[in-house]
């Protein structure tokens, strides 16, 4: 058990520090932190009026988080497997001796890093609220921190489909599908469509599976358990699905 | 040190190895021989633990390579097919990589590195991306990445692919450093080298073993010498079926 733990644990540091400076070795990190954080600042300032409101509030800002994870997200994380199948060095990966899990978890971790710097940098938003006026930052913090997590699953999910994949283009489209049926489903255009056809439950129902819903409790300042077993538990599920199709390599078939 | 036990693998119904058994000691170094989709490469992946034998085994140093995947997974050193590397990365950060995975620690890690960049001669080239490195220089850093955690046993696919005469001397006289204190294999297609490597040649042939011979003796089995006795062993199946 402690030889698995420590197995897993060598894995994740060399996954991690190898992903990560993977991300800036090349111009990827620092190209997809500027372009978040310009469009996040386009869609709060210009289409959400951020100023014209008038209100010491981020709500505009967070508003666009999922929609804009659910394009990024996969983008960074779109080349952690693939990319490994591509250019062979899954064989090498796979000859070393570290867990699987270990190798999945790094490799997850290197991505949220670069997303959590990029939601770090947003940081002065923040601080222009409260000069604006009093801000309610426990229900800020509690939202950049459920935002965090939620960069998290739409990175596992992106990670995942990546090893299904020689392909990041691919990779990237799938990943941004999966992302949108998880984001779209909390919309209320979507729960309304399918409330008026299957009834009220099975709306409610299909919000439940929405990024978007467990993300909005927390801009209200409630800090759900079940919001936060929803987004530890969909990273869980993804990292699993992913440890699994990397797996499935070594039978040949992959 | 190295035992392999009815080794098969199947790809869509096609036996691509079928049921390898042979034994390898310290101070062997096997040229392992065949045709191009003879089973060399996905036997070496079997026992490096990248693939998944359908029936059989491969002991390393004892350690079952189905069972005891990683305890066996730390005695091999394997340069796969083509050395595929991390091209962001520079010779030293990759070498870094490779003993964060074998778990070394601070001080053995130094000491690793600072012995396999000179053993591989990779020195002038440490801190360029390994993306514009020569085809020769990739492989020499994939051999050091083989060797850092000083493994008993080595499985080096095509070593010497792409090096210039000089460079496979180098190689060819690190390989011969190692040999009395490690079992190697080596894949390779470059039949003029084996007598200057090996002590030991197994030809493989559809997967299966037809030939298991000291070079010297496999070379005198046929006038012409090896490539003879090697198109001979390697085309005979294939003679037959046609």
């Amino acid at each position: 058990m402690i030889a698995r733990l420590d197995s897993t644990m060598t894995g994740i540091k060399a996954a991690w520090r190898r992903e990560l400076s993977a991300y800036f070795a090349t111009p990827l990190a620092y190209v997809f932190i500027a372009i978040f954080l310009i469009v996040l600042g386009i869609f709060t300032w210009e289409l959400s009026r951020f100023f014209d409101t008038g209100a010491a509030d981020l709500g505009p800002f967070f508003y666009w988080h999922p929609w804009l994870y659910m394009l990024f997200m996969p983008a960074l994380a779109m080349r952690l497997w693939a990319d490994e199948s591509g250019a062979g060095t899954s064989e090498l990966l796979l000859s070393l001796p570290i867990s699987l899990p270990g190798l999945v978890i790094g490799k997850l971790l290197a991505a949220w890093t670069v997303a959590g710097l990029a939601l770090a940098l947003t940081l002065p938003w923040w601080i222009t609220v409260n000069i604006l006026g009093p801000a309610d930052n426990a229900a800020i913090a509690l939202s950049y921190f459920v935002s965090f997590l939620m960069a998290g699953g739409y990175l596992a999910i992106g990670a995942a489909v990546s090893a299904l994949t020689r392909s990041s283009v691919l990779a990237f489209v799938i990943g941004v599908v999966v992302a949108f049926l998880l984001t779209a489903a909390g919309w209320p255009f979507v729960t309304g469509a399918v409330t008026s056809v299957l009834g009220a439950g099975a709306g409610d129902a299909i919000a439940q599976f929405s990024f978007v819903t467990h993300f909005e409790t927390a801009q209200r300042g409630v800090l759900e358990l079940r919001g936060l077993v929803f987004f530890l538990g969909f990273i869980a599920l993804c990292a699993a699905l992913n440890t699994l199709f990397v797996s499935h390599k070594r039978s040949g078939s992959g | 040190m190295l035992d392999l036990d009815a080794l098969a693998k199947s790809f869509d119904g096609h036996k691509a190895v079928a049921g390898l058994t042979f034994t390898l000691q310290k101070g062997e170094v096997l040229g392992f021989l065949g045709q191009n989709g003879a089973g060399k490469s996905t036997t070496m992946r079997m026992i490096a633990g990248v693939l998944e034998p359908d029936t059989g085994d491969a002991r390393i140093t004892g350690l079952s390579i189905t069972e005891e995947r990683r305890e066996a997974q730390r005695q091999i050193g394997f340069l796969p097919e083509g050395a595929p590397l991390y091209r962001d990365m520079t010779p030293n950060t990759f070498l870094r990589f490779m003993a964060d995975a074998h778990g070394l620690n601070r001080a053995d890690r130094k000491n690793a590195i600072e012995r396999v960049i000179a053993d591989a001669r990779i020195g002038s080239v440490a801190t360029l991306p390994i993306s514009t490195l020569s085809k020769g220089y990739r492989r020499r850093v994939g051999l050091a990445g083989a060797i850092l955690h000083d493994p008993p046993v080595l499985l080096l696919d095509e070593p010497t692919d792409g090096l210039d005469p000089i460079q496979k001397r180098a190689v060819r006289a690190l390989i011969a450093r190692m040999a009395p204190e490690k079992a190697i294999v080596i894949s390779t297609h470059t039949l003029e080298e084996v007598p200057a490597m090996c002590t030991r040649v197994i030809v493989i042939d559809h997967g299966s073993i037809v030939a298991d011979d000291t070079p010297e003796h496999l070379a005198k089995s046929r006038p012409g010498g090896l490539e003879e006795a090697f198109m001979r062993l390697a085309g005979e199946r294939d003679e037959a079926t046609t």
